[in-house]
């Protein structure tokens, strides 16, 4: 009987030691990654952002129409106020992604509860503006240059090195996000003419993509 | 029974398992980060830090900036392989069963 009965006991016990232990291993688990990415990121900007690049890259090719050329190919560009037109709506597109990317961040860490400015999201950050402040820099110097061709190609490539490198610090889908946008960036140097239509599909179609891929996945 | 014995006591508590999680991944990591990781009070991290300290597990390092002390932690290499065996063995524990 006493036998019994101490056998019950270790065979109870040892079930609640062992749910004990899966979650320790999972609280492990989740502290490495708390600690480590960022887990706020919302899909919901992506799609934001996807949908202000196609609206401005729809401007873009009206505008260019007018001018009789399907991209700013160096020779076909005469009109200045064209490029600053461009230039600006390129700047505009960019404050509007950002702006919606905080906003719904900022939501879904609340909603979280999670801290939006860590020791990590300073580290997210600066990882992505480093490759994305030197990306501006020289597509600047491209224009003042004249070669405006490769100027969206350009954006591209490096909006793609400054994914791949914030990558660490968030889920890891953003670094292959970010070869997508690389890759299409690096054929659109290669394919003049074409910057445009490689442009839209890197920051309009790619992010609309991703964006509800995240979203579905971590909603 | 070798295994259960191969677990670390200095890691039994929920706190120090995610303090050492913490620092398993991340270089120095100051006092207010970490209160707000684990989600605890501060005397509740201090007295873990302190044992784990005592240990030789984590390295407590405190500086003045201004006028306020900050501390910050980083776990020592010694603790980085406790807590790799410690882990292992938990593994195990679940895997046997």
């Amino acid at each position: 009987m006493l036998l019994q009965n101490s056998f019950y006991y270790f065979a109870f016990q040892s079930a609640f030691m062992d749910k004990k232990y899966q979650e320790d291993i999972a609280h492990i688990y989740a502290m490495m990654e708390r600690s480590s990415r960022f887990i706020s990121l919302s899909g919901l900007s992506g799609i934001v952002a996807g949908v202000v690049a196609l609206i401005a890259a729809g401007l873009a090719y009206y505008w260019m129409r007018e001018q009789g050329s399907l991209y700013l190919d160096d020779r076909h560009f005469g009109d200045s106020g064209l490029l600053v037109k461009l230039v600006i709506t390129g700047l505009a597109a960019l404050a509007a992604a950002l702006f919606c990317g905080i906003f719904f961040t900022l939501r879904k860490s609340r909603k979280q509860q999670q801290p939006v400015w860590n020791a990590l999201t300073r580290r997210l950050l600066l990882s992505l503006a480093l490759p994305l402040v030197a990306g501006g820099l020289f597509c600047i110097a491209l224009m003042m240059q004249g070669h405006f061709v490769f100027v969206a190609p350009a954006t591209l490539v490096f909006y793609g090195l400054a994914l791949v490198n914030a990558g660490k610090y968030t889920f890891r889908d953003i670094e292959f996000l970010g070869i997508g946008e690389l890759v299409l960036g690096l054929a659109g140097m290669f394919f003049t003419g074409y910057g445009l239509l490689f442009w839209a599909a890197g920051f309009g179609l790619l992010h609309i993509v991703y964006g509800t891929l995240m979203h579905l996945k971590y909603h | 029974m070798d295994l259960i014995q191969s677990l670390n006591k200095d890691f039994e508590s929920r706190v120090r398992l995610g303090l050492m999680s913490v620092l398993m991944v991340n270089d120095w990591v100051d006092f207010k980060e970490m209160k707000s990781l684990l989600k605890i009070t501060d005397g509740n991290l201090a007295s873990h830090t302190t044992a784990l300290e005592k240990a030789g597990y984590i390295e407590v390092k405190k500086e003045f900036v201004g006028k306020k002390t900050r501390t910050t932690y980083r776990i020592t290499h010694s603790g980085r392989t406790a807590f790799a065996s410690h882990l292992q063995a938990l593994e195990q524990l679940i895997q046997n069963t």
